[in-house]
């Protein structure tokens, strides 16, 4: 490989992880998303920096330059970050829909008591056929 | 179990963005059908659904953000699990299922107490119902792949006129569809070995607003009801709930 395009990968892909380090130790990147991060990162600068195993490689699979090498490994490292990111958007999503349904469900429950609440305060018990009551939904509640 | 004026009964509404017809369909509902409670889930509206709901007598619970037709009628069967209601219904709240057939679904429900949920099917006799040609299709498709899967006729997969009892409840405040959540319920049940039938409704032309397929969105619509039926059906066995009153054994595959 040239030894220009391979200065420049070492340099790109030893501040690329770098600044991945640097994002985890400032906590602006959780560790759990940056461990693929700092894989891709590491392997790049390994076989940036050495030569003969980019060579070797690229003999095994059949990829006559080597720098081509390079960038199949980094793709597949992007096509690999991109994969966890969906599986992490799907679960924010579910863990959001979870969320937003538990509030909307105590936001009825606390409307529900305040008002039971007003009309208790102003003596008029009326009948709550139909409702629940507060004493069964604590019930509930205490069984799970 | 027999029909009793004892069982607690809810219908669902869940509405987005319907202020002009939510307080005309609880008023059916209520007028029609006293012995239902009346639910709203509003999942997010930026008008006043909640507001009408409410003042027309209908409990109402407000999602802080959209979260789609399954997260809202989801969040009606969580509540009616926790409030231990033993019917619960699902009603559009466009007014195009009349509050008028309620008794006909609960009537089925209660008949027979091997079936645990009843659709409403607009398919089911003619009942003069017209869709546009497309979506007939559509329907068709699912009718025919779904009938093949639960191997008993389903007419009417997407409708969403439905009503379940206790079990059907549990299963749903539990696991629900997400976007287009009916024929992928019709699955779910299935593989929980909960048993449905249909029932002849008619549904009346929407009072208001538009329907959440709109024609672009059918292919999309459909190729990813088509992937949740596919993947549904190779997904693993859904955990079986102990201490069921009834054996909910899970199944798998076709």
């Amino acid at each position: 490989m040239d030894s220009r395009i391979q200065t420049i990968a070492v340099i790109v892909t030893a501040l690329l992880l770098l600044l991945v380090f640097e994002l985890v130790r400032r906590r602006r990147l959780m560790e759990r998303y940056a461990l693929l991060w700092l894989l891709s990162a590491l392997v790049l600068l390994v076989l940036a920096a050495w030569t003969g195993l980019l060579e070797k490689l690229s003999g095994w699979v059949g990829i006559a330059t080597p720098s081509n090498a390079l960038f199949v490994v980094g793709f597949t490292f992007v096509m690999a970050l991109l994969l966890n990111f969906s599986l992490a958007v799907s679960r924010l999503s579910d863990e959001s829909k979870i969320l937003a349904q538990q509030v909307a469900r105590l936001d009825q429950e606390l409307r529900a008591a305040q008002r039971r609440l007003a009309e208790a305060e102003r003596g008029d018990f009326p009948e709550h056929a139909g409702e629940p009551t507060l004493v069964r939904q604590e019930e509930t509640v205490g069984e799970r | 179990m027999p029909l009793s004026a004892l069982d607690k009964k809810l219908a669902i509404v869940p509405a987005y963005n319907e202020e002009e017809s939510v307080a005309r369909v609880v008023a059916a509902i209520s007028e029609q059908c006293p012995d239902f409670d009346v639910l709203v889930v509003d999942d997010g509206s930026t008008d006043r659904t909640a507001e009408r709901a409410e003042r027309a007598g209908a409990t109402v619970i407000r999602h802080p953000f959209n979260l789609g037709i399954g997260g809202a009628v989801q969040s009606g069967y969580q509540y009616a699990q926790r409030n231990a209601y033993d019917l619960a219904a699902q009603v559009d709240a466009d007014g195009q299922h009349d509050p008028k057939y309620l008794p006909d679904l609960t009537g089925a429900l209660c008949a027979d107490d091997q079936i645990d949920m009843v659709t409403g099917s607009r398919f089911r006799e003619d009942a003069g119902y017209k869709v546009p040609r497309v979506r007939r299709t559509g329907i068709m498709l699912f009718s025919a792949l779904m009938s093949l899967i639960v191997r008993q006729r389903v007419t009417d997969p997407t409708s969403g006129f439905r009503m379940t009892n206790r079990r059907g409840i549990e299963l749903f405040a539990r696991d629900y569809p997400h976007d287009y959540p009916e024929v992928e319920a019709i699955l779910l049940m299935h593989a929980h070995r909960l048993r449905m039938r249909e029932v002849p409704v008619r549904m009346s032309e929407r009072l208001t607003g538009r329907s959440s397929i709109t024609n672009p969105l059918s292919a999309y619509y459909m190729v990813k009801v088509l992937l949740a039926v596919v993947v549904g059906l190779f997904r693993s066995r859904p955990a079986i709930e102990p201490g069921g009153e009834a054996p909910v054994a899970a199944q798998r595959g076709i």
